[in-house]
């Protein structure tokens, strides 16, 4: 098969994809009025009247070095945290037997569709009542919750399509569960991890709703409380948040390419064989 | 003894986040959703009853069904092809990561960008927005993409109006979640064994056949793991639709409507109802997917 | 790659260090100023501003102000209050709201620590009596702002001979003169996320004051007529009068329905203008001078006073503020309403732009430009004032009436049933 069609069609979606991002990109190098007042493609012809304000502006905000700070914190164990607490039960739920495990599967997985606003409430009232509220542990243990019924979903997926016979031998072989687990179920999981990873940590990094409600303490805000405080309740200055979401986007990217390396085809290949 | 107590033990750690966390609340709305506007009295099913008469929800129902169908499709669909197409090139990570910038990039940012894409300015003003500037550059009339019920020209060949906002914004969610189905398919295909692959190739097999016959079958479970968490996001799809048209014109659906119930008109036990309704249209679903465990089950 | 775990191990173990370490929010003793957490909707420039107006406050006392803001207001606090666990303070841009929660029980009354014949004198009595209920004060407003300014550019004015109106006819005359000039003489612009059609509001309710006067307009607020009396009808025909009219607005009631209330603004100021008038509230200089920085307040653009429609209403106008109420009695809470509701303090913003000080102490010279003060100048000098309408009503009352003004645009003939459909909310709402 030539391969130029193929790269053709790929190079195509991955423009249009990438069109909307574009625009947005070269939006956040030019000022106010200009964007007001005409396409974001204009900027391409003379006069080019690329500024580098916004950026400054951002970069500025005395809260944002702080607030980026405060992203880490919320979302590397908001990622962390989940997986694990996640993956020993994908692990339970894919090969263990025990009664029940059909019915308590469905139940995990239907929990997906609750939506957050709902459990808000009840949630904020309870971690005021135990004097949690309005500290990182709490909005760990939020978000940790708020990813499992997905997590479990995806793992138990991948946990589940491995081969029988390798798990079998290593049991037979006197293995404990913890060693199956630790040395051969999440090596060979790497890829799913690493798609659950990106996925967790991303939701975490850009929620709003959640951090406003179980933070509160402006000193803890993350970075999506920030970026939305650059604009105006009016909504002026809302060219700000063209630069503001790049530079935020910055770090699931990284995160992304980062843990691409574990997108590796054949992780099976040599366990199948041996 | 100790065996069956053991499974148990790697369960407790996510049981009792998802018991606090969202078993108790789901719990705590469906006793609300039989309450009044401020929880303070019991009415009965008076919530249910206005919910499902209710022109309103009924619109936004049928809005929910719409992304049901069509978002699903296009992100699962178009996920798999570039899953698929990316895996054999050797810029594979880059050209899917530019089909997960749209992920990465927060709802608010994402809302910024398409209104920009969707920009309207009345006849004879310069547009924009690029949707626009390319339908006036051929002559067409500006549409106001996320105001709009129907389409002008469209419109008379049809026998019923489409709503064009509501295409417009589920073009949004395919255009975010499309990167999120060719990760997760992604991480599939890789755990394909080659040697099964190279095989078929080398006994003459054509890629196509390949594809149907090797790859979709081995994929199929993850396949249904990506639809179903994307038709649960079309059924509680809020801050897409939220931060770009707040639910007017007839954009709103369930959980926007919630939203809405909850904090503007502030009646708790409509609102519940609401949810509860979400969470009573996932059992189709969930049925679907015992039965697809069940044949997961035989084969191993 | 087990070493590389153990690594990334330890630095998650690090990470959670670091956030257990951070104090959760600790109370001050109480005797001593400590924090006070603030909940509103500013950002951008506004936030700047009062975080300037605060900082006196903070050198003097030693407190700290920390705010939170957030465009979903109403459902951050909904939920923090519900869940027991409000902020110290919240600044609210509408009384609708301060009415419910004092009707909750949730506010601390501001007259029970507050030197009232200090307020007595420094404050209107009509701001005391918007923010009590049942004789109690329970918010202070600020931050006021004149709703009665139609903007336009007097230089356009000028070249075209055309003059200012002084009553709707007048109004309505040169609208249709300018047509036949062959421009369009309104730009109206009603698009705002969640809360679009509040611009609309804001013209049904400036409309019915100077149609039917001030007690028919507290009637209307209160809900003692019903939203389907004919003067309300009324007041929203006039309204459709200025949208739905033939070429008065560029793009019909589409392009009203997509434009946001800020670029509306920007119509008459570009070169060449694309309308004659917009009708928004005296903030609306704000929006022009950031997208016109070389623009002169008073000379490129400035408003002229809602016209007239009943001669015994003229000089009425609607105006809307802010006001601040308190979740938490403590000293802390105590000292910062106390300095905000200073003179001294609402002076800081006022010379910053963007704010009609609620205290008359406020002298009208601090006003940064003739525009401003002349938008300040109208508040103190209005014959009749009314806070805006839809702030003033209950949420679900408010929010019936924007999407009902949507409606309207959409299906002007409709009217009767969108009004009926209001007035169901509305019975529900004030019951």
């Amino acid at each position: 098969m030539s391969r130029l069609p193929l790269h053709l069609i790929i190079v195509g979606i991955a423009l249009l994809w990438m069109t909307p991002a574009f625009g947005l990109l070269t939006s956040s190098f030019r000022d106010a009025a200009a964007v007001a007042n005409s396409g974001w493609w204009t900027a391409f012809q003379t006069p080019f009247d690329f500024t580098l304000e916004n950026y400054q502006d951002v970069l500025s905000q005395n809260r944002m070095g702080m607030s980026f700070i405060n992203s880490l914190i919320i979302s590397i164990p908001g990622t962390v945290i989940p997986i694990l607490v996640a993956s020993y039960a994908a692990f339970a739920f894919a090969w263990m037997r025990f009664r029940g495990r059909e019915a308590l599967f469905i139940f995990v997985v239907a929990l997906l569709v609750v939506p957050v606003q709902m459990t808000l409430i009840p949630v904020l009232r309870l971690l005021t009542d135990i004097k949690l509220a309005g500290s990182f542990p709490a909005i760990w243990l939020a978000h940790t919750a708020y990813g499992l019924p997905f997590a479990i979903f995806l793992l138990r997926n991948f946990f589940g399509a491995l081969p029988r016979e390798l798990l079998e031998s290593a049991y037979l072989d006197g293995a404990s569960n913890f060693r199956v687990f630790f040395r051969l179920v999440l090596p060979l999981s790497v890829p799913a991890l690493a798609s659950l990873a990106i996925f967790q940590f991303l939701w975490v990094w850009n929620d709003l709703l959640v951090a406003l409600v179980i933070l509160q303490d402006p000193s803890k805000v993350p970075m999506t409380v920030t970026i939305t405080n650059l604009v105006s309740s009016y909504g002026t200055q809302w060219q700000l948040l063209t630069s503001a979401a790049f530079i935020s986007m910055m770090l699931p990217l990284v995160i992304f390419f980062a843990l691409q390396r574990y997108f590796v085809q054949g992780i099976l290949t040599g366990a199948v064989k041996g | 003894m100790r065996g069956r107590l053991i499974p148990w033990i790697w369960l407790l750690p996510a049981f009792l986040f998802i018991a606090v966390f969202l078993v108790y609340p789901v719990i705590d709305t469906l006793r609300i959703s039989f309450m009044n506007d401020d929880s303070s009295a019991y009415i009965g099913l008076e919530n249910y009853q206005f919910v499902f008469t209710n022109s309103a929800t009924q619109s936004a129902l049928l809005n929910n069904i719409l992304w049901l169908a069509l978002f699903t499709v296009l992100a699962v669909g178009l996920g798999l092809i570039i899953a698929v197409l990316t895996g054999r090139i050797r810029y594979e990570s880059l050209a899917k990561a530019a089909i997960f910038i749209p992920m990465a990039i927060s709802f608010v940012a994402a809302a910024v960008i398409w209104r920009f894409m969707y920009a309207f300015k009345p006849e004879g003003f310069t547009q924009i927005g690029l949707v626009n500037a390319a339908g006036t550059g051929v002559g067409l009339e500006p549409i106001a993409w996320l105001v709009e019920h129907q389409l002008p020209y469209v419109d008379q060949l049809l026998p019923m109006p489409l709503h064009t906002n509501n295409f417009a914004l589920i073009a949004v969610g395919v255009w975010m979640w499309t990167g999120f189905a060719m990760v997760v398919l992604s991480a599939g295909l890789k755990g394909i064994p080659t040697e099964v692959v190279e095989a078929a190739r080398v006994d003459g097999a054509s890629e196509w056949q390949i594809f149907w016959r090797i790859i979709l079958p081995i994929l199929s479970p993850t396949i249904a793991v990506v639809a179903t968490t994307l038709v649960i996001q079309a059924l509680k799809k809020f801050d897409m639709v939220w931060v770009m048209t707040a639910g007017n014109y007839g954009t709103d659906v369930v959980a926007t409507l919630m939203f809405k119930e909850m904090f503007n008109f502030g009646d708790f036990g409509r609102a519940a109802a609401l949810a509860v309704i979400l969470l009573a249209a996932i059992l189709p679903i969930m049925l679907i997917t015992i039965r697809r465990f069940r044949r997961q089950e035989e084969t191993r | 790659m087990s070493f590389g775990r153990r690594k990334f191990f330890l630095g998650v173990a690090l990470i959670l260090l670091v956030g257990l370490l951070f104090p959760a929010c600790a109370a001050p003793p109480e005797d001593e100023i400590g924090s006070v957490e603030v909940l509103g909707v500013w950002g951008g420039d506004e936030l700047a501003s009062f975080e300037a107006m605060v900082a006196p406050w903070e050198q003097e006392t030693g407190g700290t102000m920390e705010f939170t803001g957030t465009r979903d207001l109403i459902a951050i606090l909904t939920t923090r209050v519900a869940a027991g666990n409000p902020p110290d303070v919240a600044i609210l841009p509408n009384p609708g709201q301060m009415v419910e929660l004092a009707e909750e029980g949730e506010l601390v009354t501001l007259d029970s620590f507050l030197d009232m014949t200090k307020i007595g004198q420094e404050y209107a009595q009509g701001w005391i009596d918007l923010g009590s209920m049942d004789g109690e004060l329970y918010g202070l407003f600020m931050k006021a702002s004149s709703k009665g300014t139609v903007w336009y550019n007097p230089k356009t004015f000028v070249a075209n001979g055309w003059t200012v109106p002084t009553t709707w006819d007048e109004m309505i005359a040169l609208s249709d003169q300018i047509v036949v000039e062959g421009m369009n003489p309104w730009s109206v612009a009603v698009e705002s996320g969640e809360a679009s059609g509040w611009p609309a509001t804001d013209w049904i309710g400036e409309i019915l004051l100077h149609e039917s006067g001030g007690a028919v307009y507290d009637q209307w607020v209160n809900h003692e007529i019903p939203w389907t009396d004919s003067k309300i009808k009324s007041a929203w025909e006039k309204f459709g009068q200025i949208c739905l009219t033939p070429d008065y607005v560029p793009g019909g009631a589409i392009a009203i329905l997509a434009t946001g209330f800020i670029d509306g603004s920007y119509l008459p100021y570009e070169d060449p203008p694309k309308a004659a008038m917009y009708y928004l509230g005296a903030f609306t200089q704000g929006f022009i001078s950031e997208q016109f920085p070389d623009l002169i307040a008073g000379e490129d653009y400035a408003f002229f006073p809602f016209p007239a429609i009943d001669s015994q209403y003229a000089g009425a106008v609607t105006g809307g503020a802010d006001v601040v109420v308190v979740f938490n009695d403590n000293l802390t809470t105590h000292s910062f309403i106390e300095y905000l509701a200073s003179a001294e303090a609402q002076q800081i913003w006022v010379e910053r732009g963007g704010f009609t000080a609620t205290n008359n102490l406020v002298s009208l010279d601090s006003y940064p430009d003739p525009l401003a003060r002349l938008a300040a100048e109208q508040l103190t000098g209005a014959t009749v004032f009314r806070f805006d309408a839809d702030d003033s009503m209950p949420s679900a009352v408010q929010k019936a009436f924007w999407d009902g003004t949507l409606a309207y645009l959409q299906n002007p003939d409709q009217l009767d049933s969108i009004l009926a459909d209001i007035e169901a909310r509305a019975v529900d709402a004030y019951e």
